[in-house]
């Protein structure tokens, strides 16, 4: 099959490309950006004319709950090609076998592609390891306890030399489990004037310095989900700077609410780990802008009831999946950027994190997966507009600009 | 309609006087008054320096009985009520300075049971406008007038401590 | 954000915190408890305001103390009071906060009084009557987690103007577990709206919250300092499951710093009163000698609480 996406305005930050041009596919692989190569006849052409034309999303974290098919359905009308998924589900991913079924379960729905990461110890439980070899084998991309701790600093160390003999990259949330036990807010202005148990930035510093000391002795390649501090951001960027390798994201909703958006006990403003002070939600755009960290929706499903309680009871975690799109275009927006710095963040950056340089980018040979979005339409923020099962977001109500139109993986047009 | 009747208003100064020569000759010497806040406090105070009572009067705030209270809510500025003497026994005279529906007596008449149990209340008011929403009647009463609903008849006070009339008119 | 507390025309129908209320909303409620006060002289200790309504004391955490005087106010009022202290079970049965909200409503509720141990909680039952346009009925909170006390602060606002009258010359110190405490919260937020001179908290680091100077008081750590020329002195009880070592050594060694001496106060103007919201560990927060001395005013505090909390209830009640 050869496709032609036709007079859309392609953008690519990877390559450095924003202009209006054709993109040729063929056998699910980018061929050519620009004039038709010779002897290059369509089956099929897409006009995109008035929209851009985009390498598919990279998410590096959506969780899925129970329903696979109507979650990986929003990640592709979300312009998502590409998602990883932690391994903290019920039961974790901490055998061959479950990755195995449930990469084939996925595939088998022709829709996003998803990338599990395995889990790092079995059980998650924090001390023995688990296949790592195996799991990768299997498909895991990375290593990580989702949100489950490592409290034993010495299997922490044990676990990083291991994945460092097979090259295999650690990916873990920075929150010290004794410093954030029972805490649900950031320890701050709010949390102080609502009584609400605090989580202070101490908990995600200290985890980092203990990640960043295990990882430059071990050499491991460490990645840091869910970054949420000033602090944070600033001390792996220094690592960086010294040449330790570690990359870093923040959820798509760091980048835009704070404390603040706590308001009076908005449980939709409940998160993991907690929206901070404006100052480090500033931070953490400053720490995006400057090619640091990745963006990802931490896309997670919940259910009515787990918002219906009070805020130190309710549940952590928004649907992300289709407002991670329109909300990078939304900071691209307020920060004043070009188009291409607005959504490297989520191609380019996260394909870098994964080590991919088949994915995040139109370079003729990489994976056919794009998407093609119209960025000035508006829509509203519904239950109905939202194809996701999960559809708790504290911008419910609210309307966005941009919208995927076309997401394609492969070559072959996904949902709808 | 017009207040014409109304163009002069009677001298209220006058009035409490002519209350208390219709009250005095009813007197015992267990006699006491309670005015209701704010108007009928003022001219019990009068009729206590008039009749020279042994007692002040007492003060009664009927907020807390209104039973409109679920309409218009608590008025801000609740005075507490205050009887300075044992109501048990007591022949009460309650001083108003309008009698209109009438509902305004009742709230006070409960409010004086919860003190205790006088062993009579009469009513004694300068004006009586009419309009009766309730079986209560005046036993002591200077002025009877006919007023429309649309008109409000209002018992002031100015600065010197004098006590005047003044008429309003609602607008449906 | 629109305050939850009030309606559409900014009359005040839930009684969630002090944090956001204005000052008029304060005196309002403190000159209606004035007036009610004086019922309690009298043979019936009863007004009619609240007749024909029910109140409901949602009690999902012990407090038998104020739930008494929450009752004894709701009663001087005229309401039906329903106690209902639902303990850990119920809700283990999978029955939610919520669902218990939506089956008092159907069983005619007009208030509900509610004390929870998780911060916020009653707000997410105004919020929820509001969904369920359930505009007529009113929550008071009667102390949430960390959160608020709204009706202890309301009792303290109104036992500090009953002996010290005027706010603006007034130096308060509020000495103890601040951090863990809506009581302090809720007394720190009507001090600073009713315009009181000087805040002061005073307490070891492990017992305050992060961020005080922005709530509008200074903060102490040293007790002597903190309480010189102070014309108030609040004192919070010291919960027992603090003591365990985790953030205080122990008992002895917090009332060796923190505790209230006879000694101590000297150091605050000789007319300083002391409050304490109740119950006292004596020896532990305060010595017994200035629990019972001349000084101290917690038992006038219980007995203002009861007017205040009628006029809360009346307010709310009598708005449509």
């Amino acid at each position: 099959m050869k496709i032609a996406i036709q007079n859309g305005r392609v953008v690519d930050p990877k390559n450095q490309i924003d202009q209006i041009a054709d993109v040729f596919i063929a056998a699910g692989k980018i061929v050519h950006v620009g004039a038709p190569p010779a002897d290059f006849m369509a089956d099929r052409k897409i006009d995109a004319t008035g929209l851009i034309v985009a390498p598919g999303i990279v998410d590096l974290c959506a969780r899925l709950g129970g329903h696979l098919a109507t979650e990986l359905g929003a990640a592709v009308a979300g312009g998502i090609s590409t998602l990883v998924c932690p391994p903290d589900l019920n039961p974790p991913l901490d055998e061959p076998e479950r990755v195995e079924r449930l990469t084939q379960e996925a595939a088998d729905l022709r829709l996003a592609r998803l990338l599990p990461l395995g889990a790092i110890t079995q059980n998650l439980d924090g001390e023995r390891l688990a296949e790592m070899a195996g799991l990768a084998a299997a498909g895991c991309v990375a290593f990580s306890q989702g949100k489950r701790p490592v409290l034993d600093t010495q299997a922490l160390l044990r676990a990083f030399e291991y994945a460092a003999t097979f090259g295999f990259a650690i990916w873990m949330q920075p929150q010290d489990f004794y410093l954030s036990r029972d805490g649900f807010a950031h320890d701050g202005e709010v949390a102080s004037r609502l009584g609400l148990t605090g989580i202070p930035v101490s908990a995600e510093t200290v985890a980092i310095a203990t990640f960043l000391i295990l990882a430059a002795d071990t050499g491991v390649r460490l990645h840091l989900r869910r970054i949420s501090s000033a602090a944070g951001m600033d001390m792996i960027a220094r690592a960086r700077a010294k040449g330790i390798a570690v990359t870093c994201d923040v959820g798509i909703y760091h980048l835009h609410l704070s404390e603040e958006d706590i308001g009076f006990f908005d449980t939709l403003a409940r998160f993991d780990p907690p929206l901070r002070s404006a100052a480090d939600r500033d931070a953490l755009r400053q720490g995006v802008l400057q090619g640091v960290a990745a963006l990802c929706s931490d896309h997670t499903p919940l259910s009515h009831d787990d918002k219906l309680l009070p805020f130190g009871e309710a549940k952590p975690g928004a649907t992300g999946l289709e407002l991670l799109l329109p909300l990078a275009l939304q900071w691209g927006g307020e920060a004043g950027l070009p188009l291409m710095d607005a959504l490297a963040p989520l191609t380019a950056a996260p394909a870098a994190i994964l080590g991919r340089d088949d994915l995040g980018c139109l370079s003729p040979g990489a994976r056919a997966d794009l998407c093609l979005f119209s960025p000035d339409e508006p829509w509203q923020v519904t239950p109905e507009t939202l194809s996701s099962a999960s559809k708790h977001t504290p911008f419910l109500g609210r309307e966005l600009l941009g919208k995927a139109k076309i997401t394609l993986v492969e070559g072959v047009i996904r949902g709808r | 309609m017009n207040a014409s009747p109304l163009v002069s208003l009677p001298d209220a100064e006058a009035q409490c006087r002519v209350l208390a020569d219709l009250i005095r000759p009813g007197l015992t010497p267990d006699t006491a008054l309670v005015g209701i806040f704010s108007g009928g406090a003022w001219i019990a105070g009068r009729l206590v320096e008039l009749l020279e009572l042994p007692d002040a009067a007492g003060l009664v705030d009927i907020s807390f009985y209104r039973d409109d209270f679920a309409e218009k809510g608590l008025h801000p500025q609740v005075r507490p009520t205050q009887i300075p003497f044992d109501v048990n026994h007591r022949r009460l005279i309650l001083v108003d300075d309008v009698l209109y529906t009438g509902r305004t007596t009742r709230a006070a008449l409960n409010e004086l049971f919860d003190y205790g149990r006088p062993a009579a209340i009469e009513l004694a008011v300068l004006a009586d406008r009419g309009c009766r929403e309730l079986p209560v009647a005046p036993d002591y009463c200077v002025w009877n007038l006919e007023l429309p609903r649309s008109t409000g008849l209002i018992l002031s006070r100015d600065k010197a401590g004098r006590l005047f009339w003044e008429v309003e008119q609602h607008h449906a | 954000m629109p305050n939850p507390q009030l309606n559409a025309k900014g009359e005040l129908t839930h009684l969630l915190a002090i944090d956001g209320l204005p000052r008029e909303a304060l005196t309002h409620i403190l000159d209606t408890a004035a007036s009610f006060l004086g019922l309690a002289d009298r043979e019936v200790k009863k007004v009619p305001l609240l007749r024909g309504k029910s109140v409901f004391n949602l009690f999902f955490e012990n407090s038998t103390r104020t739930r008494t005087t929450f009752e004894i106010a709701a009663k001087r009022l005229s309401a039906d009071v329903i106690n209902l202290d639902i303990n850990r079970s119920s809700t283990a049965k999978g029955e939610t906060l919520l669902d218990t909200i939506d089956n008092l409503c159907a069983m005619h509720a007009d208030m509900f009084v509610v004390r929870h141990a998780a911060s916020g909680a009653p707000s997410l039952i105004a919020e929820h009557l509001r969904r369920m346009g359930h505009d007529d009925i009113h929550v008071v909170n009667a102390g949430d987690g960390r959160h608020a006390h709204p009706t202890q602060g309301l009792l303290d606002m109104y036992t500090i103007r009953h002996f010290k009258r005027n706010f603006e010359t007034l130096t308060v110190a509020i000495i103890g577990d601040i951090l863990h405490s809506r009581v302090a919260r809720s007394d720190i937020c009507a001090l600073t709206t009713l315009g009181a001179k000087e805040v002061r908290v005073i307490g070891p680091r492990t017992l305050l919250p992060v961020s005080l100077a922005n709530m509008g008081v200074r903060v102490y750590h040293d007790m002597e300092k903190g309480l010189r020329d102070c014309d108030v002195v609040i004192m919070l009880r010291l919960q027992n499951e603090r003591m365990n070592g985790a953030l205080l050594p122990s008992a002895s060694e917090y009332f060796r710093h923190y505790g209230l001496t006879s000694r101590k106060l000297a150091l605050a103007k000789p007319d300083a009163i002391v409050m304490h919201p109740g119950p006292m560990n004596r020896g532990v927060e305060i010595d017994s000698a200035v629990a019972d001395g001349a000084q101290a005013v917690i038992l006038d505090q219980v007995t203002f609480g009861i007017a205040v909390r009628m006029a809360v209830m009346s307010i709310l009640n009598g708005k449509k």
